[in-house]
């Protein structure tokens, strides 16, 4: 009994101190009023109304959506590509190339950013979503990598090799018994890699100019300090998330 | 003999063409631009523009300017301080989860631990300086209470504070990750031969645990002094971390040479945090 009680107070504690931020953010996105601080005011939708009519909010999500998009869709194939020239076992010096091909994922984001962008300006490129996208694939290229890599076991290899004793072309192996076999593999690679792009700020800050991605706009928002209206993003971001999360969930359940 | 050679070679140019694209792109626009930093860590900014100098000066204003040793001082620090707390709160939790805890309600508390990762990174540093403003949730409740009030906004607690936050979700999945691999069995056992519930934790699971402990932690360490976004927002413009400075470099001063320089001393403190992990792992009394 004892034991349960301090697991409980315990799990409380620090539940409390997790979701603190959160609830006091989307509290306070409702405040009938100019600050998100205390006392509550009352119930507004005003701020999240604001938001929703915020043209550059919105091109800044609909920006980091093609990007997210845009981006995971390269990485994933690159990253599987590579993952099944290694489980072939004829890929020359194997362990050196997954090694380079890992290496930026123990690189802060902060340095890779500023590689990129010191490269660009050398080559005289100029920055744009695009180059946003460049670099959201180099940091999710290593992972989708990895999880693809780690998906394909013997049981794959097997069958490609069936495969392909009965005449399957190479592609063919690839794109109706690989990829098939290892989907959810894939598909938890291209979403963890969306999630990744969708939250990256400090990559998207130095290598974009004009059109930005959503965390770089509401990095402008705070400048304006205490807000509601970035409490109201901020919520609003929190709910698209929960939703994406819930239709990810409901759906993997639906195929068990 | 022949024939199986050129299959094999044939399959050899295959695999190197699977990998060709992801190793190119690696290569033009990972390894590239490190050396690019690398080089240019070495010129100088003049008035003219960058200038080709070849010399380690930028090291050396690093290494004898007291404002840039701060900095560097109170990443490793801060760092330090979050790595610590975050293990110390997420272990318990991610321990309740993974083995006090009914097995039906495990993915459910491990879901609500990471909640706030649904909302925006950069929101989520912001949500703590509502918590911690002045005229804050905080301190509302600490008047009501009758307690004195404190001012965290704009400081290195504040840094702390929401780097806590976060690695504290963070490392509850990867302690409970590696928690829950360990077969109940030896603690039974343990248990079987008088071990006490203290000396079951000592002798058993902190041990079998601690490489697991070990990776969330690096990660941490890593994640935490690159960070430019939570301190930036959370502990003001007086204590600067390093990577604050980094940007102001590039920011205010547009000194690209500079701020290569001192993203390659950011670089060598989370290689040498990992090099000291990993002999730390080989070594074979662990």
């Amino acid at each position: 009994m004892m034991r349960f009680a301090a697991c409980a107070t315990y799990m409380a504690l620090l539940y409390g101190f997790i979701f603190l931020p959160v609830g006091v953010l989307a509290l306070f996105s409702f405040q009938d009023g100019r600050f998100p601080i205390p006392p509550f005011q009352g119930f507004s939708l005003r701020w999240h109304a604001e938001v929703l009519g915020d043209a550059d909010l919105i091109a800044a999500l609909l920006n980091s959506l093609m990007v997210a998009f845009a981006s995971s869709a390269m990485a994933v194939t690159l990253g599987f590509l590579a993952a099944r020239a290694v489980a072939t076992g004829r890929l020359p010096r194997a362990k050196a190339i997954s090694a380079a091909l890992t290496a930026p994922l123990s690189v802060s984001y902060l340095v890779i950013g500023l590689g990129l962008l010191a490269s660009f300006n050398l080559m005289g490129q100029s920055l744009s979503l695009a180059t946003v996208a460049v670099g959201h694939i180099v940091i999710n290229t290593p992972l989708c990598f990895a999880i693809c890599a780690a998906a394909i076991g013997p049981a794959q290899q097997s069958a490609e090799r069936a495969a392909r004793d009965l005449g399957a072309s190479e592609l063919r192996v690839m794109w109706l018994v690989t990829a098939p076999m290892i989907l959810p593999a894939l598909l938890a690679a291209f979403l963890l890699s969306v999630t990744f792009s969708w939250d990256e700020f400090i990559i998207a800050f130095l290598l974009s100019r004009f059109d930005v991605t959503l965390p770089v706009e509401i990095w402008s928002l705070l400048r304006s300090g205490l807000n509601p209206k970035t409490n109201a993003v901020g919520s609003l971001v929190f709910m698209l998330s929960a939703i994406a999360v819930l239709g990810v969930e409901l759906a993997t359940m639906r195929r068990k | 003999m022949s024939k199986t050679l050129t299959i094999e070679g044939r399959d050899r140019r295959r695999a190197l063409a699977l990998a060709a694209p992801a190793l190119l792109w690696t290569l033009v626009f990972f390894a590239l631009p490190f050396g690019v930093m690398a080089v240019l860590s070495l010129w100088q900014r003049t008035d003219q523009g960058l200038e080709a100098a070849w010399t380690l000066a930028n090291y050396a204003k690093f290494a004898s300017s007291p404002a840039y040793l701060q900095a560097a001082l109170n990443s490793l620090e801060i760092t330090v301080v979050v790595t610590v707390l975050s293990v110390a709160l997420a272990y318990p939790l991610a321990w309740i989860i993974a083995v006090e805890l009914p097995a039906k309600y495990r993915r459910l508390a491990l879901a609500l631990a990471v909640v706030p990762f649904w909302t925006s990174y950069v929101v989520r540093s912001y949500a703590w300086s509502l918590v911690l403003a002045k005229r804050g949730v905080l301190n509302g409740w600490l008047g009501d209470l009758g307690l004195p009030l404190m001012d965290l906004a704009n400081s290195r607690a504040a840094t702390v504070i929401g780097f806590t936050h976060f690695f504290t979700m963070l490392l509850t999945l990867t302690i409970y990750a590696s928690l829950v691999q360990l077969p109940p069995n030896l603690r039974r056992a343990a248990a079987d031969l008088g071990a006490g519930p203290v000396q079951i934790f000592r002798f058993i699971v902190w041990p079998l645990a601690l490489p697991g402990v070990m990776v969330g932690a690096f990660l941490t360490f890593a994640l935490c002094i690159g960070d430019y976004v939570t301190p930036q927002i959370l502990g003001g413009g007086n204590d600067l971390a390093l990577p604050q400075l980094v940007m102001l470099q590039i920011g205010r001063r547009a000194d690209l040479p500079m701020a290569a320089a001192l993203s390659i001393v950011l670089m060598a403190a989370v290689t040498l945090a990992y090099i000291a992990m990993a002999r730390w792992m080989k070594e074979p009394s662990k």
